[in-house]
């Protein structure tokens, strides 16, 4: 996708000099040092960056979870209003995620109904009768390929890992929300049911249109599926632009280094870089 | 659920520790119906009568008597009456009396008897006697007077009318009455107290009120701790700072010198059980709160935390349903240590005598006070403190053992 296509969609989601410091005095950590974005409506942005650069803290932040230091999130190019519960009750209709670990995503304690349920309630349709609640769940499974009727009464435990995540893709099936952000949502399953899971994600993005803001460090997955991607180091952008911009034609060293680090089966692998 | 606790069942510790208390439950249940009464009734008269079984003498002597005669009854009263040290003394006067050795023969108590009535005298000094020992001689012989009567006592009552004693009953040394005959027997199995008490039947009620306490106390704690651990934890900010504040204060003031001064404040008069338990629940939160609130530092940032959020659900509703669920096992372990603490809170607040009102409850605590108060354990009277100090042993030690069966199944790096 070119950047003259890419402009003329709307703006979803975008942030200016946004900070996020830990601690203060000596102890002081800047997870996330002013950076500015512009997400697009539709598009699938790669947030790319090794461990500890501050993806994970950003995202946090997009999804309201945590506050910003200092900068300012908009949201459909006005400045976000989350201050109140209310206010962020609305706000994360229209912004979902997916964690990277499916066994911890989970609460233990309660069944798998009760997460499905709760998407149902959470747009506006807890005063449906049980049965038509049950055939949305189950259209929501059977779009990740699970059957309800196998799931129904069971607890998050008994499940597998990427059985778990494919749920969690039920999850956002029913919310429907505008933006996904997939926290490497990948990372702690086997490549086969990886590349179903990526499989099921660009497949919801192209029935529903939302934006997918997918974090990961792996370059590769990111040039594979992404039209923009966001080099992140030390907690600042030092890249950005289309996928083919970035990876093909990538000036920032840190790119190359992150490029040059991706293992390939059919060569020797050069620890020498890294 | 149901596989946790299966889980807890299979912890030899808990287990142990679970069928002590069960049983001590038991006994506080089960005694109370078997055997009714005030546990603070005085029944007797004189303080720290022995263990034992007591039967009306005044019934005994108005039962049917039947003749038993056994050839040994008259040695064992004998031996009941003298004991080896007088009859080692009695050798010792003999001897410096002058009386040859081999005429004195120890084994034969009523040969001995009878030759020192032959020849005990009063108004003989034998040489290096002091008169203490010339005094305690005299006792001596005093109270083997009639020692060998076998005559028959007799029993006489005061005629109303004559004012002349009139003789009842002949009791000879071979009488005997079945003990079912006397209608008035009194097991004592653990003796009485200094206030005359019966032991067993007060221990029992103290054990009840002591558990009581640490259940109040324990709940309390518990719940105080618990609220500010999880509001603490999981709001953090400033509400985590100014809680945390409060905790430290109260850790830095050691809880007992806290506990003592409440207590003492409060007065004698309006110190119940309840009232105490309450005072002990207020000051031992502190610990709860700080390792509740570290557990759910640790828990909120958590992705079901996150998830949950995301779905919409109020505070009120991720603290019961996501963290609380997490940090559950935890809460019932400090709980169960909480009551034992609070328990050995009770009985040292009551030894140093600032327990509940003795007047209205007995408890654990108090009943070794009082034991102490009158020097039990210098009398010889351990039946007043012993078991006291064995209940509140094994109350002690099962609940822990308990917590620490749960800590195993909970944890499972610390199974071995």
């Amino acid at each position: 996708m070119s950047d003259t296509v890419k402009d003329k969609r709307p703006l979803c989601l975008s942030g200016k000099g946004v900070t996020k410091v830990f601690g203060f005095g000596e102890k002081k950590t800047v997870a996330v040092d002013h950076v500015d974005f512009e997400f697009h409506e539709g598009e699938l942005i790669s947030i790319v960056g090794e461990s500890g650069s501050g993806k994970t803290t950003l995202s946090k932040m997009l999804l309201g979870l945590s506050s910003t230091t200092e900068g300012e999130i908009f949201f459909q190019g006005k400045p976000r209003d989350i201050k109140t519960r209310k206010k962020k009750k609305e706000y994360w209709k229209d912004i979902q995620a997916i964690f990277q670990d499916p066994f911890s995503s989970y609460n233990i304690f309660s069944k798998i109904d009760t997460v499905l349920l709760d998407c149902i309630n959470m747009r506006g349709g807890r005063s449906l009768p049980m049965e038509k609640k049950v055939e949305m769940i189950t259209e929501a499974c059977s779009f990740v390929n699970l059957k309800f009727a196998e799931l129904t009464n069971k607890y998050p435990f008994e499940l597998s890992g990427g059985q778990m995540q494919r749920l969690m893709i039920a999850r956002i099936f029913l919310l429907k929300p505008k933006i996904l952000l997939a926290d490497e949502p990948t990372s702690m399953i086997d490549a086969c049911s990886r590349a179903t899971i990526l499989d099921m994600l660009l497949h919801l993005r192209d029935e529903t249109g939302m934006t997918i803001i997918f974090i990961t460090h792996d370059i590769g997955l990111a040039y594979y599926i992404s039209d923009s991607v966001y080099i992140m180091e030390h907690g600042k952008f030092v890249e950005r632009g289309t996928a083919d911009e970035v990876i093909l034609h990538s000036k920032a060293a840190y790119t190359k280094r992150l490029i040059s680090d991706v293992p390939k089966i059919y060569e020797e692998w050069d620890l020498s870089t890294v | 659920m149901k596989n946790t606790i299966r889980q807890v069942f299979h912890s030899p510790k808990f287990v142990v520790g679970f069928v002590i208390f069960a049983l001590m439950l038991l006994m506080v249940i089960i005694y109370p119906i078997i055997s009714p009464g005030d546990p603070l009734q005085m029944i007797s008269k004189g303080s720290f009568l022995k263990p034992g079984v007591y039967f009306s003498v005044y019934d005994s002597i108005n039962t049917n008597s039947k003749t038993i005669d056994l050839p040994e009854a008259n040695q064992k009263r004998l031996a009941n009456k003298l004991s080896d040290t007088d009859k080692v003394s009695m050798v010792q006067w003999l001897t410096a009396a002058g009386v040859p050795a081999e005429d004195i023969d120890m084994e034969d108590t009523t040969s001995l008897i009878k030759l020192w009535n032959e020849k005990y005298d009063p108004t003989v000094k034998p040489e290096g006697m002091t008169m203490a020992q010339r005094n305690f001689y005299k006792r001596l012989d005093k109270s083997l007077d009639n020692i060998l009567n076998e005559q028959p006592l007799v029993v006489s009552a005061q005629n109303q009318e004559t004012q002349t004693l009139d003789e009842i009953k002949r009791i000879s040394d071979t009488d005997y009455v079945n003990l079912k005959d006397v209608p008035n027997v009194k097991v004592l199995p653990l003796g009485t107290d200094n206030f005359g008490d019966d032991v067993l039947k007060k221990l029992v009620s103290a054990t009840k009120t002591s558990l009581l306490i640490g259940l109040i106390a324990g709940s309390i704690a518990t719940l105080i701790g618990l609220t500010l651990g999880l509001l603490a934890g999981y709001l953090g900010g400033f509400i985590d700072d100014f809680i945390m504040f409060i905790t430290n204060l109260f850790t830095v003031i050691p809880s007992f010198v806290l506990l003592i001064l409440i207590s003492y404040s409060i007065g004698q008069d309006k110190r119940g059980a309840s009232t105490v338990a309450i005072v002990i629940g207020i000051t031992s939160w502190v610990w709860t709160t700080r390792s509740v609130r570290s557990q759910v530092i640790s828990l909120r940032n958590r992705d079901h935390v996150n998830l949950s959020k995301l779905s919409g659900h109020s505070l009120t509703s991720i603290i019961i349903k996501d963290i609380l669920p997490y940090i559950a096992s935890y809460v019932v372990m400090a709980f169960i240590l909480q009551i034992s603490t609070a328990i050995l809170a009770e009985a040292s607040l009551s030894m140093i005598g600032l327990g509940p009102k003795t007047a209205d409850v007995s408890t654990l605590g108090l009943m070794m006070d009082w034991a102490m108060s009158y020097s039990a354990h210098l009398n010889g009277a351990w039946w007043a403190y012993f078991p006291v100090i064995l209940v509140i042993a094994l109350i002690s030690f099962s609940l822990n053992l308990m917590n620490t069966g749960l800590d195993q199944v909970f944890n499972p790096t610390l199974r071995d």
